[in-house]
Parts: C-alpha cells; sequence; structure tokens
C-alpha cells in the first residue's frame, strides 16, 4: 500500500461520512411500515377466519371430523351390538321362562 | 393463534432491521443518486420491498447478517431509478449520476474543497467501483458484506474496491 493510497483512503472516509436520514422520512417510513404490519395482521386474521370457508382449508378439519365420526360410529355399532346382545339374552331368557311356565303348566295338569 | 405469534415476532425482528440500518440504507442512497429528494425515495421503497420479502430472507440468511440484502436492495432500486431517468431524460438529468456537489453536514465545512475533489472522483467511477467505495467508507461495510451485496464472489470484491482506489488516486493525482 502507497502512502497516496493511504491518503486517498482518509479522504474518501472524511468525504463519504454516513448521513442521518431527515426525521420527516423516518416518520413516513414509520408510519406506512406501521400501516403495512397492522393490514398483514387483519388480513392473517380475516384468513383464519375464512380459512373455513374455504374447502381447500377443510383437509385437516374433514379428516379430525372423519376421525372423530368413525369413533364415533364405531361407539354407535358397538352400543347396538351390544344392545342386540342384551336383546339376544332377553330373548332367550323369554323364552327359556316361556318353556318354564309350560312346564310348570304341565306339571300342574298332570297333578290334577 | 402461532401464525399470529409469528408474524408478531417477525414484526419485532424487522423493526429491529429497520432502526439498525435506516441510516446505512439512506447513507448508500444519497451518495449512489446524489440528491435527498430520490434518496428519500429509494430508502422508503427499500424498506418497503424488505418487509415483504423479510420471512425468506431470515430464512436464507442462516443467521447472518440482513444488511447486504437490504443494500442489495437499495443498488437494484438504484440502478432502476437510473434507467428510468435515461427513459425520461426531461425529468433532473443533471442529478443522476451525479454524487452530491455539495456536503451540509456539519463536520464537513472544514476541507470542503478536498472532499469536492474527491466526491467528483468517485463519481466519474463506473458503477460498481463507485458502489463498492461507498458501501466499504460511507457504510463501514467489509469485503465479505460488499461481495454479498454485489453479488461477488470475496476475492473479485477485493480486486473490485483495490481497483476502485488505485483509479481515484490517478484521476485525483492528475488533477
Amino acid at each position: 500500500m502507497s502512502e497516496a493510497r493511504f491518503d486517498v483512503e482518509a479522504l474518501l472516509r472524511t468525504a463519504l461520512t454516513p448521513v442521518e436520514p431527515p426525521e420527516t422520512l423516518s416518520d413516513r417510513l414509520e408510519r406506512n411500515l406501521t400501516e403495512l404490519t397492522d393490514m398483514a395482521a387483519e388480513e392473517l386474521a380475516e384468513w383464519e377466519l375464512s380459512a373455513m370457508r374455504d374447502p381447500r382449508n377443510w383437509a385437516r378439519p374433514v379428516a379430525a371430523a372423519t376421525v372423530i365420526g368413525v369413533a364415533g360410529g364405531a361407539l354407535v355399532v358397538v352400543r347396538a351390538r351390544q344392545r342386540s346382545k342384551k336383546k339376544q339374552v332377553t330373548g332367550l331368557r323369554a323364552l327359556e321362562q316361556g318353556l318354564q311356565d309350560v312346564v310348570d303348566r304341565v306339571g300342574k295338569t298332570l297333578d290334577r | 393463534m402461532s401464525a399470529t405469534r409469528d408474524k408478531v415476532s417477525l414484526d419485532a425482528e424487522f423493526t429491529e432491521l429497520y432502526r439498525t440500518h435506516l441510516r446505512d440504507v439512506y447513507s448508500y442512497a444519497y451518495y449512489r443518486i446524489g440528491n435527498h429528494h430520490d434518496a428519500e425515495d429509494i430508502t422508503e421503497q427499500t424498506f418497503l420491498q424488505a418487509y415483504r420479502h423479510f420471512e425468506r430472507a431470515q430464512r436464507e440468511a442462516h443467521g447472518r447478517p440482513l444488511r447486504p440484502w437490504l443494500i442489495r436492495i437499495a443498488h437494484n432500486l438504484a440502478a432502476n431509478y437510473y434507467r428510468d431517468r435515461s427513459r425520461k431524460p426531461q425529468t433532473n438529468l443533471e442529478d443522476a449520476g451525479v454524487l452530491p456537489a455539495f456536503h451540509d453536514t456539519a463536520d464537513l465545512v472544514e476541507g470542503r474543497e478536498e472532499v469536492q475533489h474527491v466526491l467528483a472522483g468517485v463519481a466519474k467511477l463506473p458503477e460498481d467501483r463507485r458502489d463498492a467505495l461507498i458501501m466499504r467508507f460511507a457504510l463501514d461495510m467489509d469485503n465479505r458484506e460488499i461481495a454479498r451485496a454485489l453479488g461477488r464472489t470475496d476475492g473479485a470484491t477485493k480486486v473490485l474496491i483495490h481497483r476502485a482506489i488505485k483509479q481515484l488516486e490517478e484521476e485525483l493525482g492528475n488533477e
């Protein structure tokens, strides 16, 4: 590095000092950025609300609903089967009871 | 809900970036364009563009500083500014491509003539050399940062700055 080049670098440092932006620019820019961020936040909130209206965003809720539906359906099936079993048990008991009644009646008749 | 929370933290980080580098962007735009009015416009556009792409820039920076990215946006806008001016020669052509003739900052009152010589010399340099000198001396960016801002390798940037200083030295020596 030559002596002259050092001088040029020193001159450049003096000539190209950082420039403070005017306050009017800072104010305007901050206002615009605030408006932009507020707008973006509103858009996001609106999107979150409207997302459910768009069928393309239904995949996850539908999957969840399907799981719930399947689970609920399975529960219904289990309960139906349990009821059916209960009904079957009741039917056999009724038949058993009916047969017992017949046996009792026959026995009474024979006793006479 | 988590998207909203992310948005809040992203905005806070952008605010920090803006506060830290407003002066850098403005200084770059001012020395690049040569007048306060257009420097203000370019600074404003730079931050508005930066806000739109901030999330992606942050993701792709992998923790590296975002100043070179900001200056690159300002650099591209300044390039468009010159292109637009060349299409419309009726609007303030005297400002385009000329660095400010006068500094109004108090600390530059002394040695004004010398400073004007240097600024006039910088204004005569090719665009990439001028840009590199503004980034180095007005923004105090290192070679790596300048390389990222100009989309060059570190080595090419080092050569660019060396040649810019050499050329300026010769021009000032000839006066």
